[in-house]
């Protein structure tokens, strides 16, 4: 391995962790603002023109807050737990490929940090890891509600993580490979995924919304059951790592949603000019974070129980039915 | 749970609700925001909004009120301080025979009632518009006559006036403007 690939990785690695910090920050504007038309407001518009300086102020003041610990809690696990939540939604996005090959100084650089062919693999074992940062904060917090918010996250999570996989199946079969490269160029072949599994698409959706504990499915952080669930007892900048984690997850379910089932980075003119490449997944993000605000703006959130019986009785059949008919067709019709 | 023959059904009415939904939120999103940037932009109250008191005055610019306390009486919040002084032809402040030489409202108290608007004989004491009460300290919560009397109307002279004598006799004056 010589010197300039390690430098290449690298960099990649840091434009990666910067784009999702960044990310993360304007997302939150970016939902604030959306909800607030969708409720007939105007959203931040104070600091700096439009309210864009919103997310800085925001980190300002969430630096300089005071970090409480609880006199009772499991000190070592209370600060573990948000680092254990963060750095896995930080690493989730280095399978996903945000161009083709471009020509930089001389030298071929992929745009994308490591396809690696069990990429769908990596998502499913990386956004699984999350689940131990919330349930560990929700205990160690020694509080009875972030011990409930805690234990209804993992349950929830681990329901729909199920119905998660199976729709990853769809997309899998169809391209022959687990590696979301390979996904991309088959979609470039064939034509988004979405038209040939659009069960699967939306199982993917209600099990990412789930996932990443979005409302309608926001159960481990109720407010008005839980106050605020499992980071009830966090302040100051570990509470910000929850709050970055949930985002960056956004950011990173949709980026996966943009790959298996909406081309990727793939879009006109693409192969004239590879930059494009990041234009198109980030518009595509762009598009389904809209999506997910959407939903969050017009649906409440479900009953406990309900949730339960929703990903068990109905998401997991149907994902099943999915993996099943895509299979058969595919023998039918002789794919790999 | 329901039966499996209803499923379809039930799935059925259950996007169409879940699309009607969307839908809403969709159309509310295209409306004009309802917002008032407040600082910048203030909606105007209602006639009848009962906000900060006045201290109104003549438009000779003699003060209305006469220092008679039946606002204090009247104040359910033991809000109203007055005292009242002699009026003099030399230093006279009010068309009666005594005006409020100190008259204060303790904002913490006032309970914006109106009571004192009512008990008035003079119309002196007016709750007016403004409800841009803050304060930082309790000290400047108690309003003092200097801060509640209005200014004085153009053509008017500020108090304490020097009038002829013999002009103001009477101890309650009439509620028609004295002396034009």
């Amino acid at each position: 391995m010589d010197l300039s690939l390690l430098i290449e990785w690298i960099i990649k690695s840091l434009i990666i962790a910067f784009a999702l910090l960044t990310g993360f920050a304007y997302l939150t504007y970016y939902e604030r603002k959306v909800l607030a038309r969708m409720q007939v407001r105007i959203g931040p518009n104070r600091a700096g023109p439009a309210g864009l300086l919103q997310p800085v102020a925001d980190a300002l003041k969430l630096i300089f807050k005071e970090e409480l610990i609880p006199a009772r809690a499991y000190k070592f696990i209370f600060m573990l737990a948000p680092i254990l939540t963060v750095v896995p939604a930080m690493v989730i996005m280095a399978v996903v490929p945000w161009g083709d090959k471009v020509t930089l100084f001389g030298r071929v650089i992929d745009l994308g940090l490591a396809d690696i062919n069990v990429g769908v693999l990596y998502i499913m074992a990386i956004t699984s890891i999350s689940v131990y940062g919330i349930v560990l904060a929700g205990w160690s917090s020694n509080n009875k509600y972030a011990m409930l918010g805690g234990m209804r996250s993992s349950a929830q999570m681990i329901s729909y993580e199920l119905a998660l996989g199976l729709a990853f199946v769809g997309p899998v079969l169809l391209a022959g490979s687990m590696s979301l490269g390979d996904i991309i160029q088959k979609q470039k072949a064939m034509g988004w995924f979405v038209i040939y599994q659009p069960l699967g698409a939306i199982i993917f959706w209600i099990a990412t919304l789930a996932e990443v504990n979005r409302a309608p499915f926001d159960m481990p952080e109720a407010e008005q059951e839980l106050t605020a669930g499992y980071h009830v007892e966090y302040s100051g900048m570990k509470f910000a790592l929850f709050f970055m984690a949930e985002y960056i997850k956004m950011l990173a379910v949709c980026a996966f949603a943009a790959t298996l089932f909406f081309g990727g980075h793939r879009g006109p003119f693409i192969d004239q000019v590879p930059w494009l490449g990041p234009v198109y997944l980030f518009l595509k993000v762009v598009i389904l974070l809209f999506g997910m605000i959407w939903v969050r703006a017009t649906l409440p959130r479900i009953r406990y129980d309900r949730l339960m019986a929703f990903g068990w009785k109905i998401l997991i059949p149907a994902a099943l039915l999915n993996v099943v008919i895509t299979a058969v067709v595919l023998v039918l019709v002789g794919g790999k | 749970m329901a039966k499996i023959s209803e499923l379809p059904q039930r799935a059925v009415t259950g996007v169409i609700d879940f699309a009607r939904g969307m839908f809403t939120t969709w159309k509310s999103m295209l409306e004009k925001p309802v917002t008032i940037q407040y600082p910048e932009q203030k909606r105007p109250v209602r006639p009848r909004f009962k906000g900060r008191h006045t201290l109104k005055r003549y438009e000779n610019g003699l003060e209305k009120c006469i220092g008679c306390a039946l606002c204090a009486a009247a104040c359910p919040a033991d809000a109203i301080f007055v005292e009242a002084a002699e009026n003099t032809d030399e230093r006279r402040f009010s068309p009666g025979e005594r005006y409020a030489s100190t008259y204060e409202i303790n904002m913490l108290r006032c309970i914006f009632c109106g009571y004192c608007e009512d008990a008035c004989p003079t119309e002196a004491i007016v709750l007016g518009d403004n409800y841009e009460l803050s304060f930082l300290t309790r000290n400047s919560s108690i309003y003092t006559k200097e801060t509640l009397l209005e200014a004085v109307y153009r053509g008017g002279k500020p108090t304490p006036q020097k009038v002829e004598p013999g002009m103001f006799n009477r101890s309650i004056p009439d509620m028609q403007n004295p002396s034009g």
